[in-house]
Formats: structure tokens, sequence, C-alpha cells
């Protein structure tokens, strides 16, 4: 069965913890004590009715105050796929758990509360989804009951959130009017909405197409680890992208040594063929030296080596970032050191206009040159996602910074 | 295995499990995997010897004994990590109870809260920087929420509110001072996932899984093993029923399910037709309040 990896995007109380307890109980993936669990804690909190948030809203801090705080993990199947689903928080404080739990998926639910219309968080969610490279995503107007199930109000929501994606690179962009609340077009068609033709929220999942999301085309293998033994020399790390072959002539990067591909020991034994995102051992024909951070590639179809990095970056960390701090910069399996160059800007979410910067503070984003003491290998992220992104560490903490994508120019 | 170069969802998490696992190791220097003899600590341990092969797994395995555990279990790690060649490390909560590091509270059957200083004291002693357990997010709501890679204090304590940012598969081994990290290859996996990877690769298990007869007395509505570590109270009576276990813990506070199932494919039929999750069926540790994990993780506890 085929896996879907999605995330819930939104500002505060637009209901995202509520469509996924939705999800979850009408596809009747919550179990007889979950539910049970579910219902004590409702009738504690005072409302009676049953309050679905509860399902993923796990932590005492989270009950205690209503909200969501850290991204809660949720896995139910149908017929046709299996899903995990990331539940994000919405307040702009929690947004490194945003970050986090978008960054896996395949498919962002951006939820817009159909009496309100886009917030700056609706836009701030939609462009982090757009820039960790999320390639599909589904506006789901929510609170249809609260508006009537109005078509034009819909309407209105839909066009506000074309407008202002076409200005983000995300391929795929569906809107949907539901309610959460009362589950209408989330698994069950609304029969309060009869202008709308589309499918459900949970017949969209179960159809979007994902299986062209992955690069298969540029061949890179990051060397995790060296495995040797007596008669056995391999490199164990998991496909980038692209397809490896025994018999392919490889090149190792960043050092320029070329080999061949002599054999490829996946967990079910040796394979002729391995493709992403599969975790192999490659063996080579030649006893060359190749390490812990080096990427194999083919000699016809080479990444780029370089110490300047051009990224769009995410900065999730308290203090703010200025040019000339020094970072740790994670990318693929090497971590090396690297200097903060210029910050050619950050983004107004709003409008999605560029500022000039000479800092970026807490949650903002913005285009960040980068220059390291060590060549890393990389590609543009927009052909390959994988090769295309890293992350920057507190070299004194080791607390996790930033998150940013590669741009070649 | 694939068609037109695409993964089953097995196959991708075996893929990021094997990820995981590789990472830490290159990224810390004394990694240990701890094992408690159930399916999903066998499942890890199984691929972390995947991960590394044909040289063996890379780092010790550490088991918390807490003295009422189920020989058919302690049996069983035994021969499987001498099958696997992995060097095993137990921490004993019966030598720490005699030692006096620890002590229980009167009364107490459940050496659950007991079991958390032992396995920090052995961390310590072992300066182990990463641990390596099968803790799934599906398990428990407190568990849906920690990160894969989970940074613990040096008191072995979670602080749910002040998580690192976790992005892609761009893995932070970077470990605060005196602290460790806690590291979860499983957590995407649900149990049946579990129980259908065992299925396909044919993946040895304790036969207490299995549908098997046992004296059972119940209590709260669990089935629980007639042993001498969990008293009876007046009234609950001793009977033999054909059962199988679900989770394998402590004995005194892990209850068993009534079940036919005496392999991997039946139990696999069993647990879609369902309507209870593994924790709630048969872990009484679980129940104390809504939040008892969470609260037991924030003491060190996995």
């Amino acid at each position: 069965m085929e896996m879907l990896r999605l995330a819930t995007a939104g500002s505060v109380d637009d209901g995202k913890s509520t469509l996924i307890g939705r999800l979850l109980h009408d596809s009747r993936a919550v179990l007889r004590d979950q539910l049970e669990a579910v219902a004590r804690a409702s009738r504690r909190g005072g409302t009676g009715d049953l309050d679905l948030a509860l399902l993923t809203d796990g932590l005492r801090a989270e009950r205690e105050q209503g909200i969501t705080i850290d991204v809660a993990y949720r896995y139910f199947a149908t017929a046709r796929r299996k899903f995990i689903i990331a539940d994000t928080p919405g307040h702009v404080q929690y947004t490194p758990n945003m970050v986090t739990g978008a960054s896996t998926a395949q498919l962002a639910v951006v939820l817009v509360d159909a009496r309100h219309g886009m917030t700056e968080q609706s836009r701030r969610h939609a462009l982090i989804c757009s820039l960790l490279g999320v390639p599909h995503l589904v506006v789901a107007v929510n609170k249809m009951d609260l508006v009537g199930y109005d078509e034009q109000t819909f309407r209105r929501i839909d066009e506000e959130f074309t407008d202002f994606s076409a200005r983000l690179r995300t391929p795929d962009i569906t809107a949907l009017p539901i309610s959460a609340l009362t589950g209408h077009n989330v698994v069950t068609r609304s029969g309060a909405m009869p202008w709308y033709d589309g499918p459900t929220l949970l017949s969209h999942l179960e159809q979007v197409h994902v299986a062209a999301d992955g690069n298969l085309v540029d061949p890179r293998f990051p060397v995790q680890c060296v495995i040797r033994q007596p008669s056995y020399r391999g490199y164990a790390g998991r496909i980038a992208s692209g397809v490896l072959r025994t018999g392919d002539e490889v090149v190792v990067l960043p050092s320029g040594r070329t080999s061949q591909i002599a054999g490829i020991d996946t967990p079910a034994g040796p394979a002729d063929e391995a493709f992403a995102p599969m975790s192999v051992t490659v063996r080579l024909t030649d006893d060359i030296d190749v390490s812990r951070g080096d990427v194999l590639a083919r000699p016809q179809n080479q990444p780029h080596v370089t110490q300047d990095l051009d990224t769009m970056m995410c900065w999730m960390a308290r203090s703010p970032l200025r040019e000339g701090d020094r970072v740790l910069v994670k990318h693929l399996t090497r971590t090396v050191p690297a200097v903060v160059g210029r910050i050619e800007y950050r983004i107004d979410v709003n409008m999605l206009r560029r500022h000039e910067a000479e800092r970026l503070t807490s949650n903002e984003i913005g285009r960040v040159r980068l220059r390291t003491p060590e060549p890393l290998v990389v590609d543009d992220y927009h052909r390959n996602r994988q090769t295309g992104r890293l992350i920057a560490i507190d070299p004194v903490d080791g607390s996790t910074l930033a998150g940013a994508t590669i741009r070649l120019s | 295995m694939t068609s037109l170069l695409r993964l089953r969802h097995l196959e991708t998490l075996e893929a990021e499990a094997i990820q995981i696992i590789r990472e830490v190791v290159a990224g810390t220097q004394n990694p240990a995997l701890l094992f408690s003899g159930g399916k999903d600590s066998i499942l890890l341990l199984h691929l972390a010897a995947l991960s590394f092969r044909p040289a063996p797994v890379p780092f010790p395995v550490v088991h918390i004994d807490t003295g009422h555990n189920f020989p058919e279990v302690l049996g069983f790690r035994d021969r499987y990590v001498e099958q696997l060649g992995v060097e095993l490390v137990v921490g004993s909560v019966p030598d720490a109870l005699a030692a006096g590091t620890v002590r229980e509270s009167p009364g107490a059957t459940s050496r659950n809260a007991i079991q958390t200083p032992v396995l920090l004291d052995t961390i310590a002693k072992y300066r182990f920087d990463a641990l390596f357990g099968g803790a799934r997010r599906d398990e428990e709501k407190a568990r849906a929420k920690e990160r894969i890679l989970s940074v613990r204090d040096e008191f072995g304590q979670w602080d749910p509110k002040n998580q690192r940012p976790e992005l892609w598969d761009l893995y932070n081994t970077r470990i605060p001072a005196d602290g460790h990290l806690r590291v979860f290859p499983l957590s995407n996996w649900t149990e049946l996932d579990v129980w259908q990877y065992i299925a396909d690769r044919e993946l040895p298990l304790p036969p207490l899984y299995y549908a098997h007869e046992r004296p059972v007395f119940e209590r709260d509505g669990m089935l629980f093993a007639d042993t001498g570590f969990l008293p009876r109270r007046p009234g609950e009576q001793v009977v033999s029923r054909t059962v199988r276990f679900r989770t394998v813990g402590d004995m005194t506070c892990t209850g068993a399910v009534l079940s036919d199932a005496t392999g991997s494919a039946a139990v696999l039929r069993e647990l879609i037709a369902s309507r209870l999750t593994e924790r709630g069926a048969t872990r009484a540790d679980d129940r104390v309040n809504e939040t008892a994990m969470e609260d037991r993780k924030r003491e060190g506890y996995f």
C-alpha cells in the first residue's frame, strides 16, 4: 500500500485538531478506549460535546489551555492509502513546531476560517509549506456551517488564496469547503452545499497523485558510514534521488574520483538496482577513498560543489540572525562550520514583498548567503528537494536554529 | 518487492529507520539500544543488524530488568543477543533495591517508577550518549508528540515545551552538555505495521505474543498472569484461559487478551478487527491518569 504524509496548518482556532479528530473518527480510525478517554475529558472540559481536538492535543499544557503547542502525529489507513498526519500548532510562537511537522509532509491542509478569510498566519503557513517544498496544498475553508454554507464566501476565499499563491512555487493547489465540526465534506459529502461538486477531503487525500513527486532522474547517494569487514567494504546511505545500478560509473564528490558500482546490498539482500528513498549499502570496484559526507553521483550528471550558498532561510531561534554570525550547517550527511554572509532581504508574509533587512528575527523568512570552509555537494532545491536543503545548528549548545533551501543562480 | 520504482509503506518505514540508526551511530560517541524483549525492541534490533550488515551491530544492548519479567522473555533475550553477537548490559532493579540506591514505596506492586532511576544510573555508569528505543507515536498521546531524536537533560528529563525543531530527514545529533539523546527509529510505525513486518520477514518473537494457555485472573477488565508478584485481591479467581499478550512489559502491569492467534498472520487478522488500542487494552501503567505517560517521560522514562 502507498503512504501519504500530510500536515495541517493555519491560525489558532481554525479547527486543525478538530479536523483531524473528524477524519479519524469518521474513517473509523479511533478505537473504543481512545473515544472513551476523549468523552471523559470532554465532560471534564465542560461543554459536554465530544471535543475531537482532544484526540491529538495530548500534552498536559495543551489540555489545560485548549491549544496545540507541539506537533502530534496520528496514523490511519483507508482501503486505498496509509496516512501519517502531523497536527501542527497555529500560534506564531510555535512556528518551529509547525515547520517540524510540515517539513516531512507531501501535502499540507491549510485551514481558513470561513468567517475571517485569510489571516497572517494562514499566509505564513502557506509560505512556509512552499518554502519547505511541500508539493501539494489543500485550502480547506472551514466552519462553512457558521456562514450558512454560503457559496460566495467560499469563492471569495478561494480567489483570495489563488491571488496570494500565484507567487508561491507550489505546483498543486486545491480548495475545498468543509465543516470539521459537523463533518460536512470531510469524509462524507455534504447535502448542505449542493453547489460544490468536487471531492471530499478524504477522497482527495486518497487520490492525490504523489508518485511523481520524488526525483528519480538525478542519482545522488550521500554516504552515511563505511562498513568494513575482512572481505567487505561498503558505503552505507539512503539514496537521496535517482536510481543506482550495478555496473554504473560513479564519481565521488567532492574529491572527483571515479569508480564503478560493483554491487548493491539492500535490506532484502543483494540487488542490481536501487532507487530513492531506499537505504542501501553500495560496493565499488576500486578501493578508493570514500568517507562519511561524500556523495556518489554519475560523471555525466553531477551536482554542484560549492562553498558559497544562496539560501531561503526560515530562522527559528530566539536570538536574531546577523551577518557575520557563525553556525554549523548540516547538509545531507556532512556537517560543516559556516559564516553568515549578506542577508539580502526578508519576506513580508502578508504581501510576499521583499524588505531590506540587517537581521532575521525569530520565525522570519529571508534570503541569506552562507560561506563554508569546506565544499558542499548541492543541487537547486526546485530540482532536488533532498540535496537542496540544510539546517543550521548552534555550534555552542547544539540547538537547531534554522532550516533553509538552496538556490543556484 | 516493488513495482515502477515505488516503495511499499513497510519498505519506506524500514528505509527511514535504517537511516536514523546509521545517522545516530555516525554522529554520537557511545550509543546503545534499550531492549525490553518486546516486539518493538526486537524489530528495532533486527533493523540495527540490517543497518550494518555484514558487520555486527556496533553498540551494546541494554536491558533494565525489573525482576518481574516473564522468564520466556529473558530466555528469548539471551538467545537473540547471542545469535546477533551483540553485547548485553543489564541494569538490575533487584540489585539496585539490594544496594539501596532505589526504594520501593510500601505496598507497590509495579516497579515502573523505580525502573527510571536504574535506567538513568545505567546510562551514567556506561556514559551512553544516545539510547535507541522502540517507542512508537501511535502507542500513546505523549509519545505522539516526541521528536525522533529527543534531547534529554542530565536528569534524563523530557521537556515537551522545549523540543528542538526537527526538519526533513536532517537529524541533529548534537548533544547538550551532560545530556543525552533518546532516539526512536520506529516513531512512524503503527502496531499493525510492526506485525505486518514481523509476518513478512518471519521475525522470531517470544511465545507470549501468540495464543497459549495460562492461569490468569481478571482485574479492571484486564487479564493478568497469576504470578507471585501481583497479589490477588479478594474475589479475584484464577482461571485457565487461552490468551496472548499484545505488549510485553513488567508482569505486574501487562495484561493479556483472549486470543486463538497462534501465528503472526492470525494476529494480524485479530488486530484488524480489534476496537481497542494495544496500551488501552493491556497496560495498567497508562491508566493512572490522562497524562501518565507524559509525567513518566518528564522523569526520564522512555
